[in-house]
């Protein structure tokens, strides 16, 4: 069986390692921080200036000047800090963060990572802090369903989407799947009710197994 | 006594600002954004504007309500589309307004070297994508970098939490966001704030944009916008 979207984003949470310092991307990703035992260690930093990031701000507890990066009211954990947007991009461009966790139209197997633009002509661009997110983490975990909604493969032999950056992603974490990527190809890591076979008749893509 | 101005009026902060000019506008959505300095702007009737802001103006307050009186002819940001970018989409789609989108660290950098006096740098940000057609690149120890020069405002308007009468400002958790590089970055930089303060009031340990930042400061009642819209 594929997972449902909360039990990907469980199995990403307990692929983190304790301690790390992890931006979680808007949508999706931001699940994740469900699944994150307190226990863990881990840190959660949002660009728009803050790390040890709490859940979300209910009643009382939202402040309009206290927000996560898809300016949705969150709160403070004890150990929380504030700084300005050059130091917060300064923590992702300088490699002080561990794992960013994205959203993505399409990983190439080579990792080169398409999530800000669909090419559409009459599109507005719009890019935030894709691009710096994803060359800036030390890993880039993408989230995302295997298949596209008219069951296209998202894992593509390379972006037909405009690219966020080359060579970023190291692991993509998909419904049926989880594979590594890098200048090596695509390895299937763990499989969720579907054999490696299967999936190289859905990919377009040789697929290794580790 | 300070050089910087601690004025009694809103109308008296914007004051001057010309025609044409560069405009930093601090926030991150709601937080931080200094939507009486900008209600003033508007009152003060300058046009032409080229404005640099995180995002392109949510609802009709703030930002958007300065692009929705037609003041702004270009934008300069990293994030324009949102579900209440309507102002903004509407002028962006009928033309009759200039945008260009620069990835947030980049926006945060450029600005941050107009600040410090730097002529350009190189960033990994947008490398290898269409961001950086156009721009010089380099091969850095075997990683591709993308040259970027400095932004800087004519004007900055930004929102703090209190400032001293030297000001010396402070901020308040996520709002802080673009205020204290903006700070830097303009030539004439004004901040409305909810409270300011006697000198030696504000602990000098936690000060995060020094007075010599600042140039006119006003006094005005938080007031604030949460994401269930402008109300």
């Amino acid at each position: 069986m594929p997972l449902t979207p909360h039990e990907l984003a469980a199995v990403v949470a307990r692929d983190i390692p304790p301690f790390s310092y992890v931006n979680l991307g808007i949508g999706q990703p931001t699940k994740v921080a469900e699944h994150l035992r307190p226990e863990s260690g881990i840190v959660l930093h949002t660009e728009n200036g803050m790390l040890n990031m709490g859940p979300a701000a209910v009643g009382d507890e939202v402040d309009p000047d206290l927000t996560n990066a898809g300016k949705v009211p969150v709160t403070e954990l004890p150990g929380a800090s504030y700084f300005h947007h050059a130091d917060s991009f300064m923590m992702m461009r300088g490699g002080h963060l561990d794992v960013c966790v994205l959203g993505a139209f399409q990983v190439s197997a080579v990792g080169d990572l398409a999530n800000w633009h669909t090419g559409a002509p009459d599109a507005i661009p719009a890019v935030g802090g894709a691009m710096d997110l994803a060359i800036g983490a030390k890993q880039v975990f993408v989230l995302m369903t295997l298949l596209d909604k008219q069951g296209r493969p998202k894992l593509v032999p390379a972006c037909t989407y405009p690219v966020t950056a080359l060579g970023c992603v190291s692991r993509v974490y998909t419904d049926h799947a989880v594979f590594d990527v890098g200048p090596g190809g695509a390895v299937v890591r763990e499989t969720f009710g579907v054999s490696v076979d299967e999936l190289r008749g859905w990919l377009d893509m040789p697929l290794t197994q580790p | 006594m300070s050089r910087t101005e601690i004025l009694d009026s809103v109308d008296e902060a914007v004051a001057g600002i010309e025609d044409g000019s560069t405009v930093l506008v601090g926030g991150f959505g709601f937080a931080g954004m200094p939507f009486d300095l900008i209600d003033g702007l508007i009152r003060q009737g300058a046009t032409d504007l080229t404005v640099v802001s995180n995002n392109a103006g949510n609802g009709e307050v703030g930002l958007a309500a300065l692009l929705k009186a037609g003041r702004v002819r270009k934008v300069v940001c990293s994030f324009p589309r949102q579900s209440d970018s309507y102002v903004f989409d509407e002028l962006y789609r009928s033309g009759r307004i200039e945008l260009e989108v620069v990835p947030q660290g980049n926006l945060a950098e450029r600005l941050r070297a107009a600040g410090a006096g730097v002529g350009a740098f190189f960033t990994p940000t947008g490398a290898g994508t269409m961001l950086a057609e156009g721009k010089e690149t380099r091969s850095i120890d075997g990683r591709d970098y993308v040259l970027e020069y400095p932004i800087k405002g004519d004007v900055a308007l930004i929102g703090a939490h209190h400032a001293d009468e030297m000001g010396n400002l402070v901020y308040r958790k996520t709002a802080r966001n673009f205020g204290p590089v903006m700070a830097t970055a303009a030539a004439t930089t004004i901040v409305q704030v909810a409270e300011v303060v006697a000198i030696g009031s504000l602990d000098p340990e936690v000060v995060v944009t020094p007075g010599i930042f600042v140039d006119r400061v006003v006094a005005v009642p938080a007031r604030r916008y949460t994401v269930e819209g402008a109300r």
